[in-house]
This record gives C-alpha cells, structure tokens and sequence, in this order.
C-alpha cells in the first residue's frame, strides 16, 4: 500500500502546521464517495455536503500510476441551496469535463502538466486496486492543486478483480500466460483473451472477466522465442484454446475468444480455420481481418516498415497506420476467410480509429459473411467519434501514445489511436455493457446461441 | 438441478464493503418456485467456523432477493436484509464460549456467500454449492491512517481519516477485558473522526510494573489528540463501552485538562467510588462478589454487584457535574452490568442539578451488554478472562439475537449523527450520506 502512504505524507508535508484556536468545531465539507472499494466497472456516486450554498467549488481526483505519472480530472460545481453538490446529477461547469458525467472525475483523467509524452493509463498489476484520491477544492481551479490544500479528500479503491478470483500462473504446453478463475465451484464457461501488437502479458481484462463469471485466459504470445512459423504459430493459440477447455471448472463447449486488435485477427482467424477449436461465440474489438497467409503475426507486425510509403505522419508527428492496409480489401488471399466462421461473432469498432480501417474493414466482413451465407451469425457497433483502443469502461482516453512493436527491434514511436475523448468514454461504457450482455447470452444462456443481440 | 447446465447467478453487492454498511444479495436465474439456502462462511482470525444461513424460495422468475424476501427458516427469518452476517454463529462443533472480534483491521473479514440446493440446515461443508462468492467486510476505509502510540508510555493507537483535515477526536474506550482493541475506532476514523483506541487494563505499562493506570494516563492520551496537528484540539469526544464508561463519566465530570465536547456511554454505570484510582474502581466493584449468580448454563452474572444505586453521593459520579451532550446507550436484558438502572439514576440526577437537557437514553429491550457495530454476531454468553480473578469464566452478556442487532444497527446510525452533530458544526440533522448504512 506504498501509494497509499504517499498520498497521505504527501498530504501532510504540503499543509503548513494549523492549530485552531477558536472554539468552535471544523466546518469543513463532507465529502462521500460510494464504494470506496469497486471494480473498475462499477459507478461511483459523488456527493459534497455542508458547503455554504451557492459557492464554488472543484471536485478533482488524482491517481499516482505504477509507471510513476501522476494523472488528474476536475470538475467545476457550483452548491445548491443545501450546500450539496452530487456529481450524478448537478452540472459541471468546467474542467476535464462538462455537464452530467457522473463518471468523468475517471474517464477524463489525463497527465498533469509537465508529465512525459505519450502516456497511456495501464494497470499490470492486478491484485492491487488503483487508488485515486478525490478531493473537494474551494472555488474553480483549474490548476496548482499540489499546492493548494484541499477542504477535504477520500481515497477510493478501484479493483480490477473481484474478491475471491483466482489468480494462476500458466506455463503449460509452451503457452505463457495467466489464468483468472471466478469464485464458487462452478464449471464456468471460458474465454480466451487476446490483446494488440504491443505485447507483453496484460491481465487486467481477463481479471475484469472473471469477475463477471467467465474463466479467461490472458495469453502472452508476442514474447515467445518458439513462433517462428505461421503452423506453430497457429498450435499455439489451438493448444492455449484447449487448456481453457479441458480445465475441471469449465464448461467444455462454452469458451469463447475475445480479441483486441490484432488479437482480433487472431480470433477471426482462428474462428475460420480451425478444425480443432470451435468458439462458442467471439467478440472482435478494434480489429482488422487482413491476415497474410501462411505468414506469422511478428511478419504481420513488422509489416509497416515494409509498406512505409504508406505510413502518414500527421502535424503532431503522430504515425498513421489506418491507411497501410486498406488495399488489402480488393485481396481476398491477404484476408481471413471469414466465410468459414461459424459461430456468433461480434464486431466492436471505433469509426475514428487511425490505427486500422475498422469501419471499411467490419464492412467488408458483412459482406463477405452475407455472400457466404453466415451473415446471420455477425452483430456490429460502431461508435462515432471513436478511435482504436475501446478499453473497460471509465478508464481515461488516449488519443495518441508511445507505442513499442513488441519483440521487433524498432524503435518507440507515437501512434495515433483516434478518437474524442467524450464519445470515446462514452463508447466503451456502451461497448462493454453490450459486451457482457453478448457473453451472456452466448456462453451463460441455456438457449442455442443466436447471433444477434 | 444439473449442476452441469447449471445458470443460476449470485450477485452481493457491494463486494468489498465497510462492516457497517449494507449488501444486497440477489440470486437469479433459479428455476421458478425454487427451494434454495444462503449461507455465508467466515473463518476468524483465531481459526474458527462461523455460519449463517436463510432459507428462501425462487419467485416465478427464478429470483430471490433477501432484502425483500422473506427467510423462511434458518439462523434468522424474515425480511432481514443482513441477517447472513448478524446471525453467524460457530459451526456445529465449536467449543463454547467463542466471541468474534477483528484484531487486525488493516485486512479484511472474507465471508463467503453461497446458494445450496434446497432448505437445509447442516452438513454444508461436505456439499458442493451451486454457486458462491467472496465478500470483504472492512473495518477501516481506504486512506484511513493507523498510528501506533507509545509515547509518554501510552499504549494506543490512533485512525486518521484521509485528507488534510483537521478532524474532530475521540477518545474510544473498551472494556473489562482489556486488551488494545482497534476496530471501533478505526471504524469511525472511517467515518471522518480521527480516534484513539486506547488500552488502560493491559497496557505495556502495567504489565511491566504490576502497577495499574493513573486518571493522567487518560489525560495524556487526551493531549496527544489535543496537539495532533490534524485533529481539531476544541472538537474531542470520548466513548467508553462497559468499563469504558465509568472512565469515560469520570474524566468528564471531573477532569480539569479534559474539555470534552460530548460522551457516550455504551452498556455501563455511574455507580463508582467518587476519588477513586482504577484499582479503587476494580475493588468496588468486587466487593459484593458474593452477589454473583449463576444462570442455568452455568454462566456468571454480574449485574447485582453494583446493585442497588446507591444514594450516597461519594459512590456515583456527581452527573450534575457534566457541562457536554451525553448519550447514554443501554440493554434491557444486560446481564453484565445494571446499565437500565444506572440510566435511570443518571437522568434523575440530571433532572434534579438541572442539566438533563444535555441527556440522551436510547434504551433497547432485548438487548445484551455488548451493543457493537451493527452487522457483527452476538454473543450471549462467552468466555471472559476477569480482572479480579485472572481465570477464564463464562461471562453472560444477555440479549436475543434478533433484538440485539436490530439495536446494534438502531444504536450505530445514532451515535454517528450524535457524534457529527456535536463534534462539526453547521450539519443537517439527519444527515443523507449515512443512507448507505
């Protein structure tokens, strides 16, 4: 609880030595935030009481990420004549933020002033909450507030895991990841859970999963020196498929794929080729379906230094990559036979993402699903002004980041993502309620699976 | 039900929780008119088994939840919305005389709640359920600061709220049973109020020197919240349960370095020896050992040894004396102590010195000697390790289950709208934020 801790000595150092020497007791604010323990999916309700009426003020909440950065939002209120403000249903004025957002004190988060560039809010440890302290500040602040001493402050636990979620280490048939098991006996159904091209082992939405019911498997499958060929490249997502399915608490023929980015390609193909893996359903997030093949995801990564004429470089000195594929659409032997899917698939898209064509591309895919006959088996969303990464929701919005191909020798570069940050926020918060209920019904449900929602 | 196809859902809300607050339970997708059991499981600190369980039936649409429907059967009935937790008791098994308590705070209580098949009543760890899940039950909120105190040989903590304060103080006191028990206090820091749980029975110092605590221990631990620079030194409060009272009247009838804004009194007395050191309180108190009775279990009771109040004034503090809000918080059956008796003589005095205006009795039939934060087990009777004899004796407590919670919640909301009313100023009575209690 080190964060922890620092928060409250940082608290304690900025404030000057204050002993009161009226008589009469403290009239500060009370501020109440519910839960102060919840998942990263859960409301919030925010409410300021014992204000004087009618006065300004500034809810903020501060987060010191695992990376070091501090990120903030604000919001500007003004009390009603009870002296409350209630962030659910009172207007913010400014800030990060305008309007009725009862969630935006987290949606709207961004670096403070002066942090490094190309940042991107990402949780890797997921047996600690997140912490944010939320403050209330006298009158419209828009900046200085590490300087400033609030009127008073809570601190309030953002859990990426639910109490009594499993958490196990895979290294198993030479597939590397980590498996989330809900509480209870279960059997529970499964999912394979797949993220994009910058790699590692990221956990946090396979912990978010198993909180909801479903035994996920978060796979790591950018790092592992044996994928050198397309074949084994292949086995390894068949064989990691297999160790949800043949684990004792999950239902054999309800496991699912969930991917993001290029795990969505994975998904799409796997769906289509496999005659070993049968998805019960599968869910496409931000995805495109262009897959060379008999060529490995590193080769499909590398992929932009070899068609770097079709690289935009935007007056930001931000990369586009939306563009570098788009002519794959005309070649059906650069896509994934997507006519082959037979089972329930759900496409997630932002239409302002500027990292791959997902409008052009869920498009083609209807298509081509209509035209061989399993058009009924596709649901689409596609969210205006949105971009690529369609994150849990309230997490905060990133336009642009650094961006690292993992397990390639290139260097960092700022990707452009896409997206405004308001519809973007309010894209994922729509994007995965449609997610679950999806998953729901497909994996949870007793009825033969239908494809749409 | 094939457990295999099974879909039934259980939801608790919320999952991670402070002890005081209330969850909703729902179960979903049972199939209609479903015969089903909740449980809950906690393992204590100290190793053992306790549980709870309700016996419901699915509604048409495979629902059952407990804040609305009834328990038709089990370790509680009725609507009760938290009677999972309150009515936990030792599993079948368990030596007698066992009372829950958090020692340590910083980590959570885990309950485990789950759905069995049908109504049934033991033997439920040698079946599998059809679904269950974990709960966190916190008795300190998140940036709640714990601060050991060693200084000026105190032996103490304090609970800081999170933010920059400054916050009212209190002073929390337990009882006969000594030791430095923390989860009140650190419960109420969570509310806004930086507490010090203070040990005056078993603290380093007397085990050290043999010696027991003069009236400047309290005095000194009052001063450490005095000058703490985030506490509001004109803003202190003190709460004593049982024992803690007598302390508790004590310090505000008669202290001069004590400037108390207001007391409560938890299930204790004023009938004291008026000058008294604390081994002068510990030998009144003994001196009519012989009117000890013994219940029909075999469980020693207390409460005549301070019996009849006295009239004489050098035996009971003068409440004439006390110039704060006092709220006065007693059981009708506390088997432990003469709280109702002492109550009513409280008010008497204070009606007749003219400042029983400053005076408030909530008094709860029913209700045992130990009145706690709601939502905790009850315990009638249990194992007490007396000051007097150093032995471990079954100590009866008193109260019936279901009226001593409903008391400990009744009691709880109210002394966190006393404290707030009286410890800040320009509060709404009533105040909504507690809604979630």
């Amino acid at each position: 609880m080190l964060g922890l801790r620092r928060l409250a000595v940082a608290a304690s150092v900025h404030r000057p030595v204050r002993r009161l020497s009226t008589m009469s007791p403290p009239t500060s604010p009370i501020l109440s935030v519910q839960p102060t323990r919840g998942l990263v999916d859960e409301k919030l309700k925010v409410v300021v009481e014992s204000l004087p009426p009618g006065s300004p003020v500034t809810l903020h909440s501060l987060h010191h990420s695992e990376d070091e950065d501090y990120w903030e939002a604000f919001g500007h209120y003004v009390s009603d004549f009870r002296g409350m403000v209630s962030v659910s249903e009172d207007l913010s004025f400014g800030g990060t933020y305008t309007g009725k957002e009862d969630m935006g004190l987290l949606w709207s988060m961004r670096p403070v002033p002066g942090s490094r560039k190309g940042l991107r809010l990402r949780k890797m440890n997921v047996c600690s909450p997140m912490l944010h302290n939320i403050s209330v500040y006298s009158g419209h602040v828009s900046e200085g507030f590490r300087e400033q001493t609030p009127l008073t402050s809570v601190l309030v636990e953002r859990w990426y895991m639910a109490p009594g979620v499993k958490r196990i280490d895979i290294m198993e048939k030479g597939v590397r990841g980590t498996l989330f098991i809900p509480p209870g006996p279960g059997p529970f159904p499964g999912l394979l859970d797949m993220w994009g091209g910058g790699g590692g082992l990221i956990e946090y939405r396979s912990a978010l999963l198993a909180s909801h019911g479903y035994v996920s498997l978060a796979m790591d499958y950018f790092n592992s020196q044996e994928l050198e060929s397309a074949d084994l490249e292949f086995k390894y997502f068949e064989t990691a498929f297999n160790i949800i399915k043949e684990h004792p608490q999950v239902i054999p023929d309800r496991v699912g794929m969930f991917g993001l980015s290029l795990g969505s390609l994975v998904t799409m193909h796997v769906a289509a080729e496999s005659t070993i893996v049968k998805p019960r359903c599968c869910i496409c997030v931000s995805g495109s379906h262009f897959y060379p093949r008999d060529r490995t995801i590193k080769e499909v990564i590398m992929e932009p230094r070899s068609n770097s004429h079709r690289l935009r470089i935007d007056e930001n000195n931000h990369h586009v990559w939306r563009d570098m594929w788009i002519h794959l659409l005309d070649d059906p032997s650069k896509k994934v036979d997507v006519g082959k899917i037979n089972c329930p698939i759900l496409l997630v898209n932002g239409k302002d993402d500027q990292n791959v064509p997902a409008d052009e591309c869920a498009e083609d895919i209807a298509l081509l699903m209509n035209a061989a006959g399993n058009g009924h088996l596709l649901s689409r969303v596609l969210y205006p002004d949105t971009g690529h990464l369609i994150e849990p929701p309230y997490s905060p919005h990133f336009r642009a980041s650094n961006f690292k191909a993992a397990g390639v020798a290139t260097k960092t570069v700022m990707l452009l993502w896409g997206g405004q940050t308001k519809p973007h926020s309010d894209a994922q918060e729509d994007a995965w309620r449609k997610i679950l209920s999806f998953l729901q019904h497909n994996l949870y449900s007793s009825t033969p699976p239908r494809a749409k929602l | 039900m094939d457990r295999k196809r099974c879909t039934l859902k259980l939801l608790v809300q919320p999952s991670r929780g402070l002890v005081d607050e209330m969850f909703i339970i729902l179960v979903q997708k049972a199939p209609s008119g479903f015969q089903l059991t909740v449980h809950a499981l906690h393992k204590c600190e100290d190793g053992h088994s306790w549980e709870a369980f309700g016996h419901y039936t699915a509604d048409t649409i495979g629902t059952v939840n407990v804040s609305e429907d009834p328990s038709l059967g089990g370790t509680y009935s009725g609507v009760e919305q938290m009677g999972l937790l309150w009515s936990l008791r030792p599993v079948p098994g368990s030596k007698p005389g066992l009372r829950l308590r958090k020692m340590n705070v910083q980590i959570p209580m885990e309950v485990t709640i789950s759905v069995y098949q049908g109504h049934q009543t033991e033997g439920f760890m040698d079946q599998v359920p059809l679904a269950s899940v974990v709960v966190e039950r916190w008795y300190m909120a998140p940036g709640v600061s714990r601060i050991p105190i060693t200084e000026d040989r105190l032996s103490a903590t304090l609970f800081l709220p999170p933010g920059p304060g400054p916050f009212p103080g209190l002073l929390d006191l337990w009882g006969g049973g000594g030791q430095l028990v923390e989860y009140r206090a650190s419960l109420l820091a969570s509310h806004g109020i930086a507490s010090l749980a203070l040990d005056y029975l078993t603290p380093k110092i007397t085990m050290e020197t043999r010696k027991m605590v003069d009236l400047q221990y309290f005095e000194k631990a009052y001063k450490i919240l005095e000058q703490h620079p985030q506490v509001h030194g004109s803003s202190i409060g003190m709460l004593g349960l049982s024992l803690g009272t007598s302390i508790t009247l004590k310090m505000a009838a008669y202290s001069e370095v004590m400037k108390l804004r207001c007391a409560v009194c938890i299930s204790g007395s004023h009938v004291q020896p008026v000058d008294g050191s604390m081994e002068d309180i510990l030998k009144h108190f003994n001196k009519n050992a012989d009117r000890t009775r013994v219940s029909e279990e075999n469980e020693f009771i207390w409460r005549d040894l301070l019996l009849p109040v006295p009239s004489d004034l050098a035996f009971k503090v003068d409440m004439g004396r006390l110039k704060c809000p006092l709220l006065v918080v007693v059981g009708e059956d506390d088997q432990n102590w003469p709280a109702s008796e002492s109550a009513m003589d409280m008010k008497e005095m204070m009606e007749q010195a003219g400042n029983s205006h400053l005076l408030t009795v909530l008094s709860y039939p029913n209700a045992g000697h130990l009145i706690e934060p709601p939502y905790t087990p009850h315990a009638r009777a249990s194992l007490f390790r007396s000051m007097a004899t150093r032995e471990k004796m079954m100590a009866l407590w008193g109260g019936e289950t279901a009226a001593h919670s409903l008391a400990q919640e009744d009691a709880w909301r109210k002394l966190l709208v006393f404290l707030r009313e009286n410890l800040y100023s320009g509060t709404n009575p009533g105040t909504p934020s507690l809604s979630h209690l």
